[in-house]
């Protein structure tokens, strides 16, 4: 069943590919937000498949890679601290702060854990009450409800000694950004699918309105973006900017409500700091003052921390898709996923690391 | 790290509070939160993300999508199966 779903997807594949090569007239410029579709789109060669007649650019969604530097030498500090319990997801133990990460840490014998969900967070703390454990909250709006449930449910048990270290990022603010940047070249985005499913498409609408760009909502596997690609080129050859649902199966227009109102009732919108980018405003989330006793930064007075970037680095640069991967020096040498200088290379998701995973410094394209 | 993993509902019952479900992934089973998607019945397939459910997908397209990801060999770390330290309740 397996071999014919595959073959039966190649299939597609080959059709959809086909049919973008059939209707480009130039090379549209085409941005994915988010950091597993850039994966997929690297593994599955969808760029090289589709030779001149898109770029696809890469965006700031992979929700590791954008965590501020300052937010992990938070992290690394309370992973620090005597009495405190880190509970972080695994991807985030290995990507550097300052001055090293938490998987140095735990080997130095801090107490870091990692699970797969807050929930098994929440639960520690119940079993560990003598501890303080900090989860190190991080994400886009896919991850910020299961966050908020975190704490409402740590609430209603009356726990006293759970908080977290709150890192959440909103996508549309991000494309705005990128949309008023005089030096913008994306013409179509492909926006993240399982963000979508959380909170519908209507603030897409609005850009998709304000800056005259299609966006396209997209799934995950190599059809659906393929798919996504192809009502993008379709749309900007025929001169229309609207907001299409590729995704369909998974993405309602109004999102899921309930998650929604869970991240409503906790959080609310605050200025980020984007790693790579640098802050944009409005574009993440906080926790909501009468949350405050929630707040790892708050409750263990971590301040102000600063932090600088490695000067090298051309994150920035990347993540707003003005340049590749491979335009940097230090791409493959002085940059790899086992040393990272910035961003996009900390995280398999990330842009960098995607190239360098499946070898594009080493392929002509 | 935004990637949800399309699961079959197995069983579902209230705990303290919270409406939980006995998700099966190919062979292996885990507890999800479905506070968000109240329309999910036993035998629905749902979407999980970090423990929760946020959306109820059709079963054909649940499977293929699943064997993909199998295929893609990023399920142990979406369901946090090479994870040290990780709960399997």
């Amino acid at each position: 069943m397996k071999y014919m779903d595959e073959y039966r997807d190649a299939k597609i594949a080959r059709g959809l590919a086909g049919e973008i090569r059939r209707r480009s007239t130039r090379p549209w410029v085409l941005m994915e937000i988010c950091g597993g579709q850039t994966h997929t789109l690297m593994r599955y060669g969808i760029d090289a498949l589709l030779g001149n007649s898109v770029e696809l650019v890469h965006g700031p969604g992979c929700p590791v890679c954008v965590t501020p530097l300052e937010m992990i030498d938070r992290a690394n500090a309370l992973a620090r601290r005597p009495g405190v319990t880190l509970v972080s997801y695994g991807d985030m133990l290995r990507v550097p702060g300052s001055e090293t990460d938490l998987f140095h840490i735990k080997a130095e014998g801090g107490d870091v854990r990692i699970v797969y969900s807050p929930t098994d967070a929440v639960e520690l703390a119940r079993e560990e009450p003598e501890r303080q454990v900090v989860f190190f909250a991080i994400g886009f709006e896919t991850t910020a409800p299961a966050h908020a449930m975190a704490v409402l449910q740590t609430e209603r048990l009356g726990l006293k000694n759970f908080s977290l270290l709150v890192s959440h990022v909103l996508v549309p603010p991000a494309i705005r950004m990128l949309l008023q940047s005089p030096r913008n070249r994306v013409q179509g985005f492909i926006a993240p699918g399982h963000v979508c499913t959380v909170v519908g498409v209507r603030e897409y609408e609005e850009l998709a309105r304000e800056f005259h760009v299609p966006i396209v909502v997209g799934g995950f596997e190599p059809v659906d973006l393929l798919d996504a690609i192809r009502m993008l080129v379709c749309q900007l050859e025929e001169g229309r900017a609207e907001v299409e649902n590729s995704y369909a199966r998974s993405v309602q227009y109004a999102g899921n409500r309930a998650a929604q109102a869970a991240v409503e009732r906790v959080f609310e919108v605050a200025d980020r700091k984007w790693r790579g980018v640098g802050e944009i405003g409005a574009s993440g989330l906080r926790l909501k003052e009468q949350y405050a006793a929630f707040d790892a930064e708050r409750v263990f007075g971590l301040g102000d921390v600063r932090a600088e970037e490695p000067s090298e680095c051309i994150a920035a640069e990347v993540l707003l898709g003005h340049k590749k991967p491979t335009d940097c020096a230090a791409f493959g040498t002085r940059c790899t996923p086992e040393k990272p200088l910035g961003a996009p290379m900390v995280s398999t998701e990330g842009a960098c690391a995607a190239y360098h995973q499946y070898k594009r410094h080493l392929v002509t394209l | 790290m935004c990637l949800a993993i399309p699961g079959k509902v197995a069983e579902i019952q209230q705990k303290e509070g919270v409406r939980t479900g006995r998700v099966l992934f190919g062979g292996i089973a885990r507890e999800a939160c479905l506070d968000f998607v109240p329309e999910a019945h036993e035998g629905d397939y749902v979407m999980v993300h970090v423990g929760f459910a946020i959306s109820v997908v059709d079963k054909e397209e649940a499977e293929r999508t699943y064997a993909l990801l199998e295929s893609m060999g990023v399920l142990d770390e979406e369901l946090g199966l090479g994870a040290e330290g990780t709960r399997s309740s």
